[in-house]
């Protein structure tokens, strides 16, 4: 069979362009990313670009005015602190109490499915009716403060609500079982043979925890804690009901809120706006830069 | 050796009465909104002197809850809908095709699930009032979509992923065009992942309080807002017709939880934050 | 579309990332042909498929079809059909519907959609479990229906990647058979694309052998297994001992090589050797005896192979040899190996 001459028929120009593009990944089918990309684009980065832009065009004060202004007054610039005092502690214990319990409970058990589902009612619940909840149940004449009462804890109610220590605790309420689900739904990622592993090498259970099961871990823990303090740290609505807006619990939402829809200076209100994103983008930042430093690939499970 | 240990060690003790503690608190929480709903005169007592449903009658007239939940469930079908019909062909292309720039778009739709709607919130609602989109459903149609879309991308991706590449390979050697192998082929092994993006969208459309807040007006206001509308006007209405309120507000979430928890697992209603692909 | 007299590769190229996959595969598969594409993994086979199938674009080079030019159609109007690694079932539908996927697709009449998934399901001998879903069948049992499901359409070319790879050695037997059955009984032209060079001899008219991306050689199974064109060829084709060597003397086409330490053979040449070349020499395990005559060396590992046992010996200059022995050696005896020269073949040491 001998060979016919070849044919050497350069494709079209237009084929070629296309066959190029397509060799890099791109061809048509990314039309299918097209009407979400529009709806980011307009929805999430042009309003956001269009505040930023809005945060430097204040009515006086030139074009840092709003920022100026917002770090001049102590009672604007206090917001901050309060929020990362209230979001901080919360989402680091909610992250710290959960290792342990779900540590335990990283196994089948009766129950398991039960615990889990009851725990995602709070998440799905949201602030506002937890914030209700907790204004019922640890006020002065509340379930809480009667059952310490009667069992002789203590003599006066404690004031729970109205204060840091309610927004503390619908921070918990609303927190723990969302850092819990996550760090169960990583630590069930990791192929429990390696812990059996390390125990025919001699490992007791402690070391096998802190050898073998936290380091694989602690990816998942800087992630977790990354979601829950971007909860914490956005509190808004319970900080109202729960809290003191006046005072210890202004949070910087209340601030940003307070000066774009009740005094309508749009500029400030869009200025800490900014500030809240970027303290929250630097905590985040932060973590997730430790988190790089360790170690991140397989855990051999089926996560 | 032999018998299993019955005796827990002290720290599962531990470990198993902070979670008793926990979730008794958290039943304190809930049942305290659920018994001041049906009780009268309740001061100094465990429970309520008396029991009624009245404010419930209340509630319904007062907070003119009719037109609420019906607000309510118009938001979360539009947002469900729009949100699955942008989201789930978007995610199919991240989740399948390397391109240049891949890795920034994926980062664009991971922010606006980062972000506290809050940040964002504020100079959206902005945007909205501008363009006279806000104080209407469509404005808060429109602010809802923006964690959503992400959220129908993140949830979808591990379902397309599951599905081997070889067998739309398979398809298309079989002759199938490129339609043809998302109708007969994707859609249905996608739709348990479309049912539980949606379940999970209308849950978190539900439940969102402070993208709802910012950009709703009197006529678009879903059940959440009321609810907190009703809460900081203490004092005008009876805290037990706010209670009543809640407790319809909490019996909504919790049909959906449980029509949810049928599709989902519920660490995926928690979230579904993935490690960036390398 | 299935009445055509040859396919042609001409210069098939794929580069990925400014590295070639496949560097210029030029074939001529004549209809009915089994071809199989053979080599280790990453040496370019299956992008060869793939490029045939239209699954990924070709960098250079045609495809032909008689005269009509494949390679700028999409894979859904090659007419082809192919047979994946790990099945690529469709999942959700029956055994019956995955079968009847590519004639509905034609958009063919009803009738005769059924009549020939009935057949193709009779051919794979599949009747009882048509209306299960892939989930529920065995490993043999899903590739029989991928091959169904190629097969069904009467495609003018079959590609089959390494389809039994993922079988149980017993399986994968039988599943050889089923496939040489099915292509004398239907004649479809196939390639075939394997890493086990068993599996090619066994099934294939021609092979082609593949390293890095370049075509190493074209040829019958005996042509393959008798003369490999190079010491990488013959490697793959279970040429165990390769032993470098220099020519001592040449004889025509026979040669005579040594290592300069007592090591002595003589073998044909392929190639043009002349004396001093520094050359491979290359021998099945199965043409090393232990004899009475020979090289000494010392056993060092034995393996029970059913009617023989693989021996691994080693000569006192410490060359490793493969070899096979009828009567059991124990690990430390000594033995004297001989070769048949005419199983010998002496190729020139390219380093590439």
């Amino acid at each position: 069979m001998t060979p016919r001459p070849i044919e050497t028929v350069p494709p079209p120009a237009r084929l070629a362009w296309r066959h190029r593009l397509a060799e890099r990944g791109i061809d048509r089918h990314l039309a299918l990313l097209v009407p979400a990309m529009a709806c980011v684009l307009a929805l999430f980065v042009y309003p956001f670009a269009y505040g930023i832009g809005l945060s430097f065009q204040p009515e006086q004060g030139g074009v840092f005015g709003a920022y100026r202004a917002f770090f001049a007054d102590a009672y604007q610039r206090d917001t901050l602190g309060t929020t990362l005092g209230l979001a901080l502690p919360a989402a680091l214990l909610n992250v710290a109490a959960s290792v342990p319990i779900a540590y335990r409970m990283r196994g089948r058990f009766r129950g398991k499915r039960l615990l889990t589902t009851i725990l995602v009612v709070p998440i799905t619940l949201g602030t506002v009716l937890t914030a209700e909840g907790l204004l019922n149940y640890l006020g002065p004449a509340g379930w809480f403060n009667r059952a310490l009462t009667s069992l002789g804890l203590i003599d006066a109610p404690l004031r729970l609500t109205n204060n840091y220590t309610g927004v503390f605790l619908s921070l918990v309420i609303t927190g723990f079982p969302f850092a819990f689900l996550l760090i169960l739904s990583y630590l069930s990622g990791i192929d429990p043979t390696l812990e059996r592993a390390a125990a025919t090498l001699g490992a007791r259970p402690w070391q096998r925890f802190r050898r073998i099961t936290l380091p694989l871990l602690a990816p998942g823990l800087a992630t977790t804690f990354c979601l829950t303090f971007v909860l914490a740290f956005s509190v808004f609505p319970s900080a109202i009901l729960v809290g003191d807006p006046a005072g210890e619990t202004r949070v910087i939402s209340i601030a940003a809120y307070h000066a774009a829809w009740e005094v309508y200076d749009y500029p400030l209100g869009s200025a800490i706006a900014v500030i809240m994103g970027v303290a929250e983008l630097v905590v985040v930042g932060v973590v997730l830069g430790l988190r790089s430093l360790l170690y991140t690939g397989s855990t051999g499970g089926k996560g | 050796m032999g018998r299993r240990r019955i005796v827990a060690t002290p720290g599962a003790w531990l470990i198993w009465g902070a979670v008793t503690f926990f979730l008794v608190n958290l039943a304190g929480v809930i049942g305290a909104v659920l018994v001041n709903s049906v009780g009268s005169r309740w001061f100094d007592t465990w429970l309520p002197e008396e029991w009624t449903t009245r404010w419930y009658a209340t509630a319904w007239t007062d907070f003119g809850l009719f037109q609420v939940l019906i607000v309510t469930l118009e938001v979360a079908v539009l947002v469900v809908s729009i949100s699955v019909l942008v989201g789930v062909p978007a995610s199919y292309v991240l989740a399948r095709r390397s391109f240049p720039g891949h890795r920034l778009v994926y980062l664009l739709f991971l922010l606006p699930i980062l972000m506290p709607p809050i940040t964002y919130g504020i100079p959206l609602a902005t945007v909205l009032y501008k363009f006279g989109f806000a104080g209407h459903l469509s404005g808060v149609v429109l602010a809802n979509l923006v964690p959503s879309i992400p959220f129908v991308i993140l949830t979808m991706t591990p379902f397309i992923e599951q599905i081997d590449p070889a067998v739309e390979r398979a398809a298309r050697m079989c002759g199938a065009r490129t339609w043809q192998i998302f109708a007969r082929i994707l859609a249905p092994l996608l739709i348990p992942g479309i049912l539980a993006a949606s379940i999970l969208v209308l849950v978190r459309t539900v439940g969102m309080f402070e993208l709802t807040f910012l950009t709703a007006g009197p006529d678009s206001q879903t059940l959440v807002v009321a609810l907190y509308y009703s809460m900081s006007a203490a004092g005008i209405r009876a805290q037990q017709s706010v209670d009543a309120m809640a407790v319809i507000y909490t019996a909504t979430m919790l049909v959906l939880l449980v029509t949810a928890l049928r599709f989902v697992n519920p660490t995926q209603l928690v979230a579904r934050v993935r490690e960036e692909p390398d | 579309m299935s009445d055509f007299a040859e396919l042609r590769l001409d210069g098939v190229r794929r580069r990925f990332g400014g590295r070639d996959a496949l560097a210029g595969l030029s074939l001529t598969i004549r209809r009915g042909e089994f071809i199989a594409l053979l080599g280790p993994s990453g040496c370019g086979k299956s992008t060869a498929l793939n490029c045939l199938a239209g699954l990924l674009p070709l960098s250079e080079g045609s495809i032909w079809q008689d005269d009509a030019r494949l390679d700028t159609l999409p894979p859904e109007r090659r007419g082809f059909g192919m047979v994946f690694q790990n099945y690529a079932l469709f999942p959700h539908l029956s055994v019956r519907k995955n079968i009847a996927f590519g004639l509905q697709m034609r958009r063919l009449p009803r009738d005769e959609v059924r009549r020939r998934t009935d057949e193709a399901i009779r051919l794979v001998r599949l009747e009882e479990h048509a209306r299960k879903l892939p989930g529920q069948l065995s490993g043999g049992q899903q590739q029989r229906v991928a091959i169904a499901r190629a097969v069904v359409l009467e495609p003018s070319l079959v590609l089959m990647d390494e389809p039994l790879s993922n079988l149980d050695a017993k399986l994968r037997l039988e599943m050889r058979t089923e496939i040489r059955r099915l292509h004398q009984t239907l004649g479809l032209t196939t390639v075939y694309v394997t890493h086990d060079q068993e599996e090619a001899l066994s099934l294939a008219d021609r092979l082609v052998v593949l390293r890095d991306g370049h075509v190493e050689q074209i040829g019958t199974p005996q042509e393959l297994h008798n003369r490999p064109v190079n010491r990488h060829v013959a490697d793959f084709m279970g040429y165990r001992n390769l032993l470098p060597m220099t020519v001592t003397a040449v004889d025509g086409e026979r040669v005579t090589v040594g290592n300069g330490a007592g090591i002595s053979l003589s073998g044909i040449a392929v190639g043009a050797p002349a004396e001093g070349d520094a050359v491979i020499a290359g021998i099945r395990p199965e043409d090393l005896h232990v004899g009475t005559a020979g090289l000494p060396a010392t056993v060092e590992v034995v393996e029970y192979q059913g009617r023989e046992l693989a021996v691994e010996a080693r000569t006192a200059d410490g060359v490793v040899l493969h070899l096979r022995a009828v009567t059991r050696p124990e690990p430390g005896d000594t033995i004297t190996v001989t070769a048949a020269p005419d199983r010998v073949l002496v190729f020139p040491d390219g380093t590439s």
